[in-house]
């Protein structure tokens, strides 16, 4: 770092720590409670952004939950704001608790997700016509394992996060049998194990995930999302299915926050509702940790030294 | 000498258990055969008979929460409870908190724990002690292992201080007792997650959270201990205290506890084990410290890193397993008069001057201070490249494996489970019932099935049985053979229980990815992760049991001239039976717990329902799945328990 950036920082930082003083009404002092989950982009966003905070003169607390369970504590004020609400993972938790009130959209990220059926590169040369879901269906035997009999197998995504992968089969009239893993780490793994013996493997993946950096793959192209492909079955391919469609390929990536942080650390809401990261900024803080081996906290220590010009904005 | 172990042939009367037990077999068999002619009621349990229980428990929920108001209770005892926790989180990690002054350098806890495990057994003990915390220091650990200790620290007083309370008030009141027992039954054989769901309820996420799902967990073994240790006092020892005039709370807390001191001390040693055990599972809901911190490494499939994270909780469970082990069996020192104090408190004195010289040390040189992550070492790459070239080693034979188990055993066992129509197994569990306890055997296995069929998760529940049965039976086929082997020799025989407290406390999630890396998201994958954990118990009490043999009678075997085979089928082996079958028991329990945990693979049965369940926070779905596990678990339970106990009595072993 030059010296003249240091001298800017140092002066972007005076202002930043005169900021919570100017500001109409100051934070409370009680701590902001951040929630981290299991994937490593999120606990070095919670950090990035607590660290941000914790900028702001306000203190910090995190605490480790569930992914789907957190909305419950988002609306009750256990936790304090929620960072990451991906449309296709969590979007009917965060509906459900929006309907039953306590917490509240607070605006979404540039960052764009997509979940989908997703394979690693070798695939491709495994299965030619890929990503078209057509040609992956033409090659379903090569899928195929002993507990799906002929049909090929694809390795869905737990259960409770509810993504209608047999629906879509039934309605594509694919010749695919789904298996669905009970966790993320069960999905790494056996891609990991197929990767090591060039078995053609096709599962559930999304983006932006650390994957990416490990392992280069595509999603599979399905007939486009539209709206009313979930419930009504007369659109789409089939007239006579829902579920005929791919999910959205460009799904919202919300933050949520608790009603009543606005009133109890005004500033730090502020900051919260212009919060917006990029797909490939949370690429690079998932890679900091996942492949840099860093400490999620040193990680956003990190990122928020490289990236002043982004987050300085948000602050002030 | 054979004659020792074969049953005396007796007149079968008309309505012996045996042959009621034979009519209901008859029943089974004839319900399955005629599968075709039943109405679809007798098949599967008709809708009239699914009750709405997860209903009922969901609305009691909520009424006590919301209109009793207990929430708020519960609430403010978890604002106690974390009031403490940010006591010992600032001491051991530096929390912000009250009273701002930690954290205390790690070399100062590693003196410490050296002179504890010094001072209890001596040198061996403590540098095992000592260790531990270098270890975890080195590793760059530091701070994870402090915040599952600043849980563990809390949670262990509490968990003793009422299973002690709870264990007399058991001990004084024979309805308390009655009350007390068929809960702690299934407390003890409901799955983790069933329980967290109400936690999250009632207190929400968070260390607390952890703290407290924690303390239930570890409670139900204290409770146990504390009125087996009060009731064994034998009434000599009262009434000499009765003698000295002593009220009923002298008499409690200077005669019957120190005299019971044994048995509760092992409840505390239970307690300890039982907190570590859900070291890696309370982190669902929020507890901080290691086991947070190793499902986040397994997520991004660093295996290495967590595998030491599981030897540092192997490391502490050890420890702390050995420590309270041997503040069990110290007895007090007595000095004699006029000993100076310097003597007497000799130990104490090397503990100040240790913990002074380790803070002046930290105070000069930052490393004896905290060791930071980028100064530790790590042997992460080493373990990646053992568990890379085992699988790789493994992998022919393990894909050939995975193909013949699922085409030729799994399919055909779990559809042979599911045909089965529900009251053909039913009757199937009464007639064992009836075979091996009589009527009231029979009446409790029938409840325990029937309230599964009426929970509406029957065919869920097939699907646990069948992956339970074919694990016990492997971890069986493995673990006996294991267990005699290792009996043979002393030597042999402490390595291999070194082994198995090692498997039993290194955390289960580990070998969950090179199980799936091995066999894939499959039912091979689910029940080869059970069988690991199953093989525990099995083994471990074959040794015991094998080792338990009085040796007059082995001596009786030698002098009548047997061969070293028969000795161990024709004496050893039968008089062992009774406490390999508390094994069996143990290794159905162990096998249930884990077939839950492996919906983390990804199974179909009732974990993958509980794990929904744990995720909707849906209280009453979540204990309702719970309870027919613990059914299950309670009906195995039931019946070895009552056959080991006659066969123990037909043995005169007791």
């Amino acid at each position: 770092m030059s010296k003249m950036t240091k001298l800017l920082s140092a002066s972007a930082l005076a202002v930043l720590l005169a900021a919570p003083g100017t500001a109409l009404a100051a934070d409370s002092s009680d701590p902001i409670i951040i929630p981290t989950h299991n994937w490593s982009s999120q606990i070095v966003m919670s950090h990035v952004v607590g660290q941000m905070f914790e900028g702001m003169g306000n203190n910090v607390e995190y605490v480790s939950t569930d992914s789907q369970a957190v909305y419950e504590s988002v609306r009750l004020g256990d936790v304090t704001l929620e960072l990451e609400v991906w449309e296709g993972a969590f979007g009917v938790a965060f509906e459900e608790a929006l309907s039953k009130g306590g917490l509240h959209d607070a605006g979404d990220h540039d960052a764009v997700t997509r979940e989908d059926w997703w394979y690693p590169d070798y695939v491709a040369e495994l299965c030619p016509g890929l990503p078209d879901w057509e040609a992956l269906n033409k090659c379903a035997d090569m899928f195929a394992t002993p507990e799906t009999g002929g049909k090929g197998r694809f390795l869905g995504g737990p259960v409770d996060w509810l993504k209608h992968d047999a629906e879509r089969v039934e309605a594509l009239g694919m010749n695919f049998q789904v298996v669905n893993a009970g966790s993320a780490s069960a999905l790494w793994a056996e891609l990991e194990a197929a990767k090591k013996r060039n078995a053609p493997i096709v599962l559930f993946n999304w983006t932006p995930n650390f994957v990416e950096a490990i392992h280069p793959g595509a999603f599979v192209e399905f007939p486009e999302y539209f709206p009313g492909c979930k419930d009504d079955a007369s659109q789409g391919p089939n007239p006579n299915a829902t579920y005929d469609c791919g999910n959205p390929a460009n799904g919202y990536l919300k933050k949520a926050a608790w009603d009543g942080m606005k009133d109890k650390w005004p500033a730090a809401y502020e900051a919260l509702t212009k919060i917006s990261f990029t797909n490939a900024q949370i690429a690079e803080m998932a890679k900091l940790v996942d492949v840099d081996e860093m400490e999620p906290e040193d990680a956003a220590t990190a990122w928020l030294e490289a990236n002043e010009d982004t987050w300085k904005a948000w602050v002030n | 000498m054979s004659e020792l172990a074969r049953d005396v042939p007796a007149p079968v009367p008309a309505l012996s258990p045996a042959r009621v037990g034979q009519a209901l077999f008859l029943l089974a068999i004839l319900l399955a055969a005629f599968k075709f002619a039943l109405p679809d009621g007798l098949i599967r349990p008709p809708e009239w008979l699914v009750w709405p229980f997860a209903d009922w428990i969901n609305w009691t929920f909520n009424f006590i929460k919301d209109d009793l108001g207990l929430i708020y209770v519960t609430r403010a005892i978890a604002g106690g409870v974390e009031w403490l926790l940010d006591i010992t989180a600032n001491l051991l990690y530096g929390k912000n908190r009250w009273p701002r002054i930690g954290p205390l350098p790690w070399t100062v806890i590693a003196v410490t724990a050296f002179m504890i495990g010094y001072g209890l057994k001596g040198w061996k003990l403590g540098l095992l002690s000592g260790g531990t915390f270098v270890w975890i220091a080195f590793m760059g650990q530091w701070k994870w292992a402090m915040e599952t200790l600043s849980v563990i620290v809390i949670a262990v007083p509490i968990a003793v201080a009422l299973g002690l309370l709870l264990g007399i008030a058991a001990w004084r009141r024979a309805w308390v007792e009655a009350i007390l027992n068929p809960i702690l039954n299934i407390a003890q054989s409901l799955p983790h997650f069933a329980y967290m769901i109400p936690v999250v309820v009632f207190i929400g996420l968070g260390p607390k959270a952890g703290a407290i799902v924690t303390i239930i967990f570890a409670t139900p073994p204290m409770i146990r201990m504390t009125v087996l240790g009060l009731k064994k006092v034998p009434p000599e020892v009262v009434e000499s205290g009765m003698m000295c005039g002593s009220t009923q709370w002298q008499l409690l807390r200077h005669v019957r506890i120190p005299t019971a001191r044994t048995e509760i001390l092992i409840g505390v040693n239970q307690v300890i084990m039982q907190c570590l055990a859900m070291v890696v599972l309370a982190s669902f809901i929020g507890m901080p410290g290691l086991g947070q911190k190793l499902l986040q490494l397994l997520q991004a499939l660093k295996i290495g890193r967590s595998i030491e994270i599981g030897i540092t909780i192997v490391l502490l469970a050890v420890m702390l397993d050995r420590c309270s082990k041997a503040w069990a069996e110290m007895q007090p020192v007595h000095f004699e008069r006029g000993t100076p104090w310097w003597k007497r408190n000799r130990l104490f004195l090397a503990w100040c001057g240790l913990t002074a010289g380790a803070f002046a040390l930290a105070a000069v040189w930052p490393a004896a201070h905290v060791i930071k992550r980028s100064q530790a070492f790590t042997l992460s790459k080493e373990f990646d490249a053992v568990v890379d070239w085992v699988i790789l080693m493994l992998d022919p034979i393990s894909q050939a494996l995975r193909s013949f188990l699922i085409v030729w055993v799994l399919i055909p066992l779990q559809d042979a489970y599911l045909w089965l129509p529900y009251t053909a197994v039913l009757a199937l569990a009464a007639g064992i019932g009836w075979k091996i306890g009589g009527a009231r055997s029979a009446l409790i296995c029938l409840a325990f099935a029937g309230l599964i069929a009426m929970s509406g998760w029957w065919d869920r529940g097939m699907i646990t049985a069948y992956m339970v049965t074919f694990a016990v039976l492997v971890a069986a086929l493995i673990g006996l053979p294991l267990g005699i082997w290792a009996a043979g020799r002393e030597e042999r025989a402490r390595i291999v229980l070194l082994i198995c407290d090692s498997a039993q406390t290194f955390p289960s999630f580990i070998y969950l990815i090179p199980v799936i890396m091995l066999f894939g998201v499959n039912d091979v994958a689910a029940i080869g992760a059970v069988i690991v954990f199953g093989m525990v118990p099995m083994t471990r009490y074959t040794i015991e049991g094998l080792r338990g043999v009085p040796p007059a009678l082995i001596e009786a075997a030698d002098m009548s001239g047997a061969t070293k085979r028969q000795k161990l089928w024709t004496v050893k082996l039968p008089l062992a039976l009774p406490t390999i079958m508390v094994g069996v028991n143990q290794t159905v329990m162990f096998s249930l717990f884990m077939v839950i945990i492996a919906a983390f693979i990804g199974t179909r049965d009732l974990g993958q329902e509980m794990q929904r369940a744990l995720s909707a926070t849906d209280v009453g779905k979540g204990l309702v799945l719970g309870l027919c596990v613990a059914f299950m678990g309670l009906l195995v339970d039931h019946l070895i328990i009552r056959w080991s106990a006659d066969r123990k009595k037909a043995l005169g072993l007791e």
